[in-house]
């Protein structure tokens, strides 16, 4: 009993902590349905950055266009929502121009794999220390269900209403092989995971992407028969591997699985500590 | 005697000192004919004084990027051409409606797609003004020497820091690729204006709120505000809204922070107009022809006279009809298929004669064709 007391407290502490970081005078709800992974996201997110001790003032969250891209909106850090595909662009300027700050992306697949496919790579190429957490749905869902870069084949959406006859994007690999110095894949299942995945990435300097497999129920689960929110969280649970536990099995028995956990960190040098250099070196010069 | 302060300068590294005078220290751009000599000097100049430059992967972001620079506080700026002119479009436009300081600088080549890239032109006049979607007022100036690049470059960024506006400098191929012996400006020489910085208490800032002069105070991100600038129409606030009555004062911001101080954005060389029968109206290199050939008029005995647009928008409506209102006849020399030549028709009253000159075959206006027509409308 005890137990659950002390339980129910922590919970509290924890849910406290939330909202002391919702933007004073927004108008909620929020534009998300209801039992949508994002806000699963968000609140992750916050803990993160309340455990890291961040002041809201050194935070910025940039965002594009899309379902995600509304979280900043709702967060009280200075915030920008930007264009389609984009934010990863403008994140660079802030970040480049105030390097002390924290700068956060928030995207989704459609955002950051498609149309911003370009900014996504060449942000990992660069290693600029931007935390980018890219939420995966595999479907566009604020345009109403169309097909995605991470939309698997054969999947059903309002553009791929006979099946995708393409191929989909592990964004964790792309991000590794285009230079980014941290990837980590967590869902909207396993929230104490995801919130160290976040705080991981925050607190490494370099370019950090994490990956979070969430639920859109409205459109991708209703297309597919993949059930209510609900549903679609336990198979996240069901199809996830650990990264431990995926080096013990077979690609047959990894078929249709997905790893969780950090993937890669490795410590190449940041883009603004190497520009300072850079400054230092040449300051003063005619 | 020898000036020593005299330097041989080319026109687009002539932005460069002009930026980097009025405060510019953030830069990011795409390589692209025939700016990139702009991108250059940046990434040359910019370490030695502290500033930052960084070449992105795009236009797009390079815009991105110079937004974002701008609502951190710094005086930023891109250049580039037609092909990346068009493709910064839509963050252009973003700019306009968040209200973000920044100036672009389109060194114009011929089009339209690939085009000419090595060619003169100035056929992104309306695109200057109209090239993001939307309704929203657009300031867009044009020097014709290298001399007015240094001060235009200086003026843009001044006028994009009092209105809160993007501002473009409309430069061609032939002005960004000249080298002249000029006069760098010296230090206190022209007046640089900085942007109005919030002072209220965070709690009480609304950083799209209207004032008298139209224009918000800003605050930068990481100084205590905590805004939000977002692309959606937004209210006072920066918060989204579909309310008819907060789209339409938003809108209304837009146009009227700019066009209500229209006379102190305005700006025209007037040359030879005081007794002339027959004006010149034109903007950028273009003007250095015409300025020989009203000289070569005047010396044989034709009335003609020249009127400079040096800022292009918002178009200087009354101030062109006063100084042409004893002419009945306006020539008006365009390197494209006739774009300003619109206006002046719009703002001159209906029995002025307009007779437009074009060229758009990569070439420039020589003072002998000028001559020609002018000889032509006589």
């Amino acid at each position: 009993m005890a137990t659950v007391e002390k339980t129910k407290s922590v919970e509290k502490q924890k849910s406290d902590a939330v909202l002391n970081y919702f933007r004073p005078r927004k108008k909620l709800p929020s534009v998300w349905c209801a039992g949508c992974g994002n806000g699963i996201v968000m609140s992750a997110l916050i803990r993160a950055i309340d455990k890291l001790g961040y002041s809201k003032d050194e935070v910025a969250m940039v965002s594009g266009i899309g379902c995600t891209s509304r979280m900043p909106i709702y967060l009280d850090f200075s915030a920008l929502h930007t264009t389609h595909g984009r934010a990863l662009a403008f994140a660079t300027g802030i970040k480049f121009a105030k390097p002390h700050m924290k700068v956060i992306v928030i995207t989704g697949d459609g955002d950051c794999l498609a149309i911003g496919g370009n900014h996504f790579i060449h942000a990992c190429r660069r290693n600029i220390d931007i935390t980018a957490i890219l939420i995966n749905n595999y479907i566009y869902g604020m345009t109403g269900g169309q097909g995605s870069p991470t939309t698997p084949s054969g999947a059903i959406s309002t553009t791929t209403p006979y099946g995708n006859v393409e191929k989909h994007f592990d964004p964790c690999k792309l991000a590794q092989a285009a230079g980014a110095s941290f990837v980590a894949r967590g869902t909207v299942y396993h929230t104490p995971q995801l919130e160290k995945a976040i705080t991981n990435a925050l607190d490494h300097n370099g370019f950090s992407l994490v990956e979070v497999i969430s639920n859109c129920h409205t459109y991708y689960g209703r297309l597919n028969r993949r059930g209510d929110a609900v549903s679609m969280l336990n198979a996240f649970k069901e199809n996830s591997v650990t990264t431990a536990k995926a080096k013990k099995l077979s690609p047959e028995e990894m078929e249709g699985k997905f790893v969780i956990g950090t993937l890669h960190e490795d410590d190449r040098t940041e883009f603004c500590d190497e520009y300072q250099k850079l400054v230092d070196a040449h300051m003063g010069e005619k | 005697m020898v000036d020593t302060q005299r330097t041989l300068l080319l026109g687009n590294l002539a932005a460069v000192e002009g930026a980097i005078y009025a405060g510019m220290r953030f830069y990011a751009g795409y390589p692209i004919t025939p700016s990139t000599e702009v991108a250059e000097g940046c990434s040359r100049e910019l370490p030695k004084i502290g500033g930052r430059f960084i070449q992105m992967e795009d236009e797009i972001a390079s815009i991105g990027a110079v937004v974002g620079a701008s609502v951190s506080g710094m005086k930023a700026m891109t250049a580039t051409s037609g092909p990346g002119f068009s493709l910064m479009q839509e963050n252009i436009g973003y700019a306009y409606i968040t209200e973000t300081p920044c100036v672009v600088i389109n060194v114009q080549r011929g089009g339209p797609s690939t085009g000419l890239p090595t060619k003169v032109s100035q056929s992104d006049t309306m695109q200057a003004r109209w090239g993001p979607h939307g309704d929203y007022t657009a300031i867009v100036v044009a020097p014709s020497t290298v001399g007015d690049t240094v001060t235009e470059t200086i003026r843009a960024f001044n006028l994009s820091e009092r209105f809160r506006t993007p501002v473009v400098v409309l430069m061609d191929e032939i002005i960004g690729h000249q080298r002249e012996l000029i006069s760098l400006p010296k230090p206190g020489e022209h007046q640089v204006i900085n942007r109005v910085k919030a002072t209220v208490p965070p709690e009480e800032f609304q950083p799209f709120r209207l004032t008298a002069n139209g224009v918000s105070p800003m605050a930068a991100y990481g100084e205590g505000y905590r805004t939000i600038s977002t692309g959606l129409t937004h209210d006072p606030m920066g918060f989204t809204t579909n309310k008819p009555e907060e789209i339409k004062v938003k809108l209304d911001k837009l146009r009227n922070k700019i066009m209500d101080f229209r006379s102190e954005i305005t700006k025209l060389r007037v040359e030879m107009m005081d007794d002339a029968e027959i004006a010149f109206v034109s903007y950028g290199s273009v003007s250095r022809a015409v300025l020989l050939a009203v000289a070569l008029a005047r010396s044989a005995g034709v009335k003609v006279g020249l009127v400079q647009l040096y800022t292009v928008w918002p178009f200087p409506d009354n101030k062109l009809r006063d100084y042409c209102q004893k002419c009945q006849k306006i020539i008006v020399p365009e390197l494209n298929m006739g774009q300003i030549v619109h206006e002046i028709r719009r703002v001159m009253p209906p029995d002025t004669e307009i007779h437009s000159l074009q060229r758009y075959d990569g070439e420039i206006l020589t003072p002998m064709q000028i001559l020609e027509k002018l000889e032509e409308v006589m």
